[in-house]
């Protein structure tokens, strides 16, 4: 199964995941991650860990919130995506986990 | 629009007829006039016969394009024309050209019924383009005012939108158009679609010219296109679409094969907007957005109109004019495939059909400020004689906000469609991660690509394939020299 951008790479490494949540946040981006079990090309709202991280200002701190939702939802995948509030919806969305035994 | 009649010029003096023939410029060039910020403003390029005054062939623009004629009437004492008169308000020479000039004109608001591109059509590049006085003529750029634009509801959804509705964010969508563009069954074509979509691409696309032949019937086309899409999309996990060109002989014919393509969940239907004409699109465009399709817009018969540098209607204008009626996507040139396309000024094109503000800037051949008005914005889609080793100049050139449109540069590929679409999606993607690390796309991108051809066999076949191709002719219209000062 392909899930969107990025999804034609190999895995991103957590080093290559740092580099696209700092261009999020050079963007002026909001990093948010959201949750599911099963994706569907037609759902566009999976479950969202916590609330958009309107307060972050480095990637540490988001990579540190992937890891809690993917310990807390190991059978799910885990999107990161970045909000822009001038175009009032998100600009940038990539899959950064799947669940290990995923298609 | 109110109207202030003491600001209006000559109020209170009614002349005596005065039957014969005046100069133009007597009327219509008046290089005190300020334009107003409801007036339509047009930047022509004037070629005039010899000796015709650069003034008087201006203002013969000005007033053949308004309320002008030959010779006086006795009715034009009846209105007030001062009101109603288009003005030349100013005239520049062209660096380099000494036959040429530009002539600047204030169109007032009052001249045009809301919500019409075809009047404004009929006005502005109506009978003016074959007056005699003038050797060629070309409308070069449009102030569309603010008061205007709110007539017109513009694309039926926008990028964002559209973005939203698909799922697809962070990166250019990718596009293929079905080879050969005709003579191919609806069930063959129908498979030519399923292996691009299932290899990568987010669209497939009907070639302008495929409306309903008899080796294809539009039915049938529509129904094994649907049955693709539709695989391609339970496959994947991604949305998929193909644009079915709805284009016809008559409107009810549009009408039909719309709704049809409605009934089958297609998401995207495709418009040849200048063959099918404005009235025509609008109609379609409208459509689509109370029934909430996608319209991408193809723009043949563009060059007939816009190629030649002292003839015609520059693309700018008629890129302008499509985002007033309506569209979702456009083609809008790549500046590095095989079709005509100076780079800067397909830049500035591509600001015309995605940005809210365009400051004029010459040197872009952009004549005036531009405000859109929170119009929504139009989606350029980059077509003609792209490969994988376009793509890092692409993206550097377009950002994220493109279709890349290719044709060949996925059919071609020696595995077939398949292959070919995940080699254009995996130098994709290689490309925007590359670009959101920070990397120099233009410097680095044989690079980037060949590094992402080692997890990939599909893209290391294309990239040996398509090594040496490069269209690389002169352009035929080239934007003028801007020096300092001017």
């Amino acid at each position: 199964m392909k899930l969107e951008t990025f999804s034609y790479l190999p895995p991103l490494s957590a080093q290559q995941v740092a580099q696209q949540i700092e261009y999020i946040l050079k963007q002026g981006l909001v990093p948010a991650i959201e949750y599911v079990a099963e994706p569907n090309p037609r759902d566009h709202y999976w479950s969202m860990w916590k609330l958009p991280l309107f307060d972050v200002r480095a990637a540490a701190a988001v990579l540190t919130e992937i890891e809690a939702c993917t310990t807390a939802h190991p059978d799910c995948y885990v999107r990161l995506i970045g909000y822009d509030r001038n175009r009032q919806s998100q600009t940038v969305s990539l899959v950064v986990r799947r669940p290990s035994l995923s298609p | 629009m109110t109207m202030n009649m003491s600001d209006v010029p000559g109020k209170g003096s009614t002349p005596a007829f005065d039957a014969g023939v005046h100069e133009y410029r007597e009327t219509y060039y008046d290089p005190g006039y300020t334009p107003r910020d409801t007036d339509i403003l047009a930047a022509f390029r004037v070629t005039p016969q010899s000796g015709v005054a650069p003034e008087e062939a201006a203002a013969a623009v000005a007033g053949e394009s308004s309320t002008g004629t030959w010779t006086t009437v006795w009715s034009d004492l009846l209105t007030n024309l001062d009101r109603y008169k288009a003005r030349c308000y100013q005239v520049e020479s062209v660096e380099g050209q000494p036959d040429q000039l530009m002539a600047y004109i204030a169109y007032p608001l009052d001249l045009f019924e809301e919500g019409s591109v075809v009047n404004m059509m009929s006005s502005i590049v109506g009978n003016v383009f074959g007056f005699k006085a003038l050797r060629a003529l070309r409308l070069e750029d449009l102030r569309i005012p603010v008061a205007y634009l709110k007539t017109f509801p513009g694309p039926p959804h926008g990028i964002q939108v559209e973005r939203d509705k698909l799922n697809k964010h962070g990166r250019p969508l990718l596009g293929g158009t079905i080879k050969p563009k005709l003579g191919l069954s609806a069930r063959n074509y129908g498979r030519a679609v399923y292996e691009c979509l299932r290899g990568g691409l987010d669209f497939t696309k009907d070639d302008e010219n495929i409306n309903s032949q008899p080796f294809m019937r539009w039915r049938d086309r529509f129904l094994f296109t649907m049955e693709a899409v539709g695989k391609a999309e339970t496959e994947s996990g991604e949305r998929k679409g193909h644009y079915l060109n709805v284009t016809a002989g008559t409107m009810e014919d549009i009408y039909q094969r719309a709704e049809f393509a409605k009934e089958l969940g297609a998401p995207i239907i495709m418009s040849d907007f200048l063959t099918m004409g404005f009235t025509a699109h609008t109609s379609l465009s409208r459509w689509c957005r109370d029934n909430g399709m996608l319209l991408h817009c193809h723009r043949a018969f563009h060059a007939v109109i816009d190629r030649q540098k002292n003839h015609g209607i520059h693309w700018r204008v008629l890129a302008k004019w499509l985002r007033m009626a309506g569209g979702d996507h456009v083609h809008n040139g790549t500046v590095v495939g095989k079709l005509e396309g100076d780079r800067e000024a397909t830049m500035a094109i591509n600001d015309l059909l995605r940005e809210d503000f365009i400051p004029a800037d010459k040197s872009r051949g952009i004549y005036f400020d531009q405000e859109w008005a929170s119009l929504p914005a139009v989606l350029p889609a980059a077509s003609g004689g792209i490969h994988v080793w376009h793509i890092p100049e692409l993206v550097a050139i377009f950002g994220d906000d493109c279709v890349l449109q290719f044709g060949g540069g996925t059919q071609g590929h020696p595995q077939g469609n398949s292959a070919g679409a995940m080699a254009n999606r995996v130098a994709l993607e290689a490309v925007v991660q590359a670009r959101n690390e920070g990397r120099d796309l233009i410097v680095e991108g044989p690079e980037i690509l060949n590094a992402a051809a080692r997890h990939s066999a599909e893209l290391r076949e294309a990239l040996n394939l398509w090594r040496e191709i490069k269209f690389e002719f002169d352009e035929v219209d080239r934007l003028d020299p801007v020096h300092a000062g001017s």
